[in-house]
């Protein structure tokens, strides 16, 4: 099991001094995390890390998931397509059998100090607080920046009985009555998808794949998914490819519920087909080794995306010292400061110009590099999730500006 | 016995719900939000950044000149001198002067791009009190290698300009320590040009240089 003094290395051991000074504010708060799903997904994620490290530090947190039949968790899932700017229909009925399950799962559970809830699957429960009390937060993981009018009417009667709801990028912010704290996600230096690799462990996935590592290679990891552009993608490298020698790596996982990506997957082989040095590699599921040494033996990382919540794949790149291109979307802007940790662009013919750049100029591409890792070290990585988690729960109980713990 | 007491702090950032998309809307708000706000679009990029030197512009600053894309009024926002500044008041009056300048009213059509506004935010500090204390200059240089970033930042940075104490805390402490030339030393260090381990670095070497005075 990680333990929290493996972080020392990496973020310091003051750091990590820091993080026990704001647990010990917590003595005697207990902490319940509730979701609607005990594995996959980003919360699950998240929470299966940070609860060990969290009791760790000597803070009593727990995990609770509420049980939901089929029918809850269509109109959950219509919610979730509702909050991402789909155009969905809700009826009554729907919301009615949202709330009854709900009550249900809050007539049925054991609240903790702080009730951490997280998504809007269970953001009901918040009904409980008029008999129980105690401190509730509301945590959004989801890209909120333009929900359908009606579903957000409906949740926001429930968020703003909470003390404070937390988004994960600026732009999902909204007009509220109650605080709204940013807390970004971040990753896992020690997971298998981020910790070091020895050279001949990169070399011998670029080899299992066809890859040559002596030639320069840039690598976008993402879904096969219209909002990740693929295409566009394959386009910025074509163009690129007129001036500098490059092979092309699109890794991912292929199945999406994207009607349209069927379609894109089709296209995105048709184009491989047509060019030895596209590798396009659908990835199985539990590859984080191979998503880790194609990342570490890439030349440069792309994440050409159109639309993202927050786009980890650029922390994950950033942290492996990649010069990076992403685009100006979601939380990208938060990882990427344009020309000094990375570079962000607007279009097919910007990501080009700034593919050849980098792969002309490896100086200025290692110094990005260096600075993106350097940012992602100080600003994403899990132990600044804990603390902006620790801090979280302490301005629970303090109202000022400046707080002398 | 005068002693330094160590602090760290640590900082939690609240969305205010409020954005621009062109230059009036950014006066409007640096205008009506509160202190904390315009201290964390000075120092974000700083703490955030703290390994960069020179260190990017403020918030404002680089949103005009890579989001709004006018190089001329992003420079002379990211021109303003933080470290002359005794208040938070004091610097938001001088954004609102340069945004408020005549030639900068005929840049009110620049649009941002949609998705790419400005979006408010301000900074709550909390303070802790970390179990390092010096007793002399000595202690003090050896405490000084071992402590977080946040620590010198608190003592620096928010120390004089956030919580208006006038000087940074080392150099009242040097003072107290009968030590005027380091004390006068380190304050007039421009915390803004360094990195914080660059400074770090530098503060040492002038407690080993001038400390024995």
């Amino acid at each position: 099991m990680v333990k929290i003094e493996d972080y020392a290395p990496i973020v310091g051991q003051a750091m990590v001094d820091e993080l026990y000074l704001l647990a010990g504010r917590l003595e005697g708060k207990q902490i319940q995390n509730i979701n609607s799903t005990a594995v996959g997904g980003g919360v699950a994620e998240i929470l299966t890390r940070m609860i060990p490290l969290l009791t760790q530090l000597g803070v009593q947190a727990r995990w609770d998931v509420i049980k939901g039949n089929e029918k809850f968790f269509t109109i959950t899932k219509k919610f979730h397509n509702g909050l991402h700017g789909v155009s969905v229909d809700v009826g009554k009925d729907e919301y009615d059998a949202f709330l009854e399950v709900n009550r249900e799962n809050a007539a049925a559970m054991d609240f903790g100090d702080i009730v951490f809830v997280h998504d809007p699957q269970p953001v009901a429960l918040i009904e409980r607080r008029k008999d129980l009390g105690r401190n509730w937060i509301w945590r959004c993981h989801i890209d909120f920046s333009k929900p359908n009018p009606e579903i957000w009417n409906f949740l926001q009667q429930f968020i703003e009985q909470y003390d404070s709801a937390v988004f994960s990028a600026p732009a999902f912010a909204r007009k509220l009555a109650i605080p709204q704290v940013l807390i970004s996600p971040s990753i896992d230096p020690l997971s298998e998808k981020n910790r070091d690799l020895p050279e001949d462990a990169i070399d011998s996935v670029f080899s299992r794949f066809g890859i040559d590592r002596s030639r320069p290679v840039i690598t976008q990891i993402s879904r096969f998914d219209y909002l990740k552009d693929p295409l566009g993608v394959i386009k910025a490298y074509k163009i690129a490819k007129k001036h500098a020698d490059l092979q092309l790596v699109l890794a991912g996982g292929g199945a999406t519920d994207d009607p349209e990506g069927p379609v894109i997957m089709q296209q995105v082989k048709e184009e491989a087909d047509k060019d030895k040095d596209i590798f396009v590699l659908f990835l199985p599921p539990a590859s984080d080794f191979e998503i880790n040494a194609l990342q570490r033996g890439s030349t440069v990382a792309l994440q050409k995306s159109l639309k993202e919540g927050f786009g980890l794949t650029v922390s994950e790149a950033l942290w492996k010292g990649k010069p990076t291109i992403a685009s100006a979307v979601g939380g990208i802007p938060l990882q990427i400061t344009h020309k000094y940790s990375g570079i962000l662009t607007h279009s097919i013919d910007g990501t080009a110009y700034w593919i050849k750049q980098l792969i002309h100029e490896p100086q200025y591409a290692q110094r990005l590099g260096v600075n993106g890792r350097e940012h992602i070290k100080n600003n994403f990585l899990i132990t600044r999730h804990i603390k902006d988690y620790l801090l979280l729960f302490i301005s629970l109980f303090r109202q000022e500006d400046i707080v002398y713990l | 016995m005068n002693e330094f007491y160590f602090n760290t702090k640590l900082d939690q950032t609240l969305l205010l719900g409020r954005t621009a998309k062109n230059i009036p809307e950014l006066l409007e708000g640096v205008k009506e939000v509160p202190e904390a706000s315009i201290y964390y679009h000075t120092h974000k990029f700083l703490h955030q950044h703290h390994f960069l030197s020179p260190e990017p512009p403020n918030d404002f600053s680089y949103w005009i000149a890579e989001v709004l894309n006018d190089a001329q009024l992003g420079e002379i926002m990211s021109s303003v001198d933080i470290i002359q500044f005794q208040s938070l008041e004091d610097l938001r009056s001088r954004f609102i002067e340069i945004l408020s300048e005549q030639p900068h009213q005929e840049r009110r059509t620049l649009l941002a791009p949609q998705g790419e506004e400005f979006h408010f935010m301000c900074s709550r500090t909390f303070v802790l009190r970390t179990p390092h204390v010096a007793h002399d200059l000595e202690e003090f240089t050896e405490v000084l290698k071992r402590v977080s970033v946040n620590s010198l930042y608190y003592h620096i940075f928010d120390a004089k300009l956030r919580l208006e104490k006038g000087e940074n805390d080392f150099s009242r402490w040097f003072r107290d320590m009968g030590k005027p030339e380091l004390a006068e030393r380190v304050a007039r260090l421009d915390p803004y040009t360094f990195t914080l381990e660059g400074l770090r670095s530098r503060i040492i070497r002038l407690v080993e240089q001038y400390g024995k005075n």
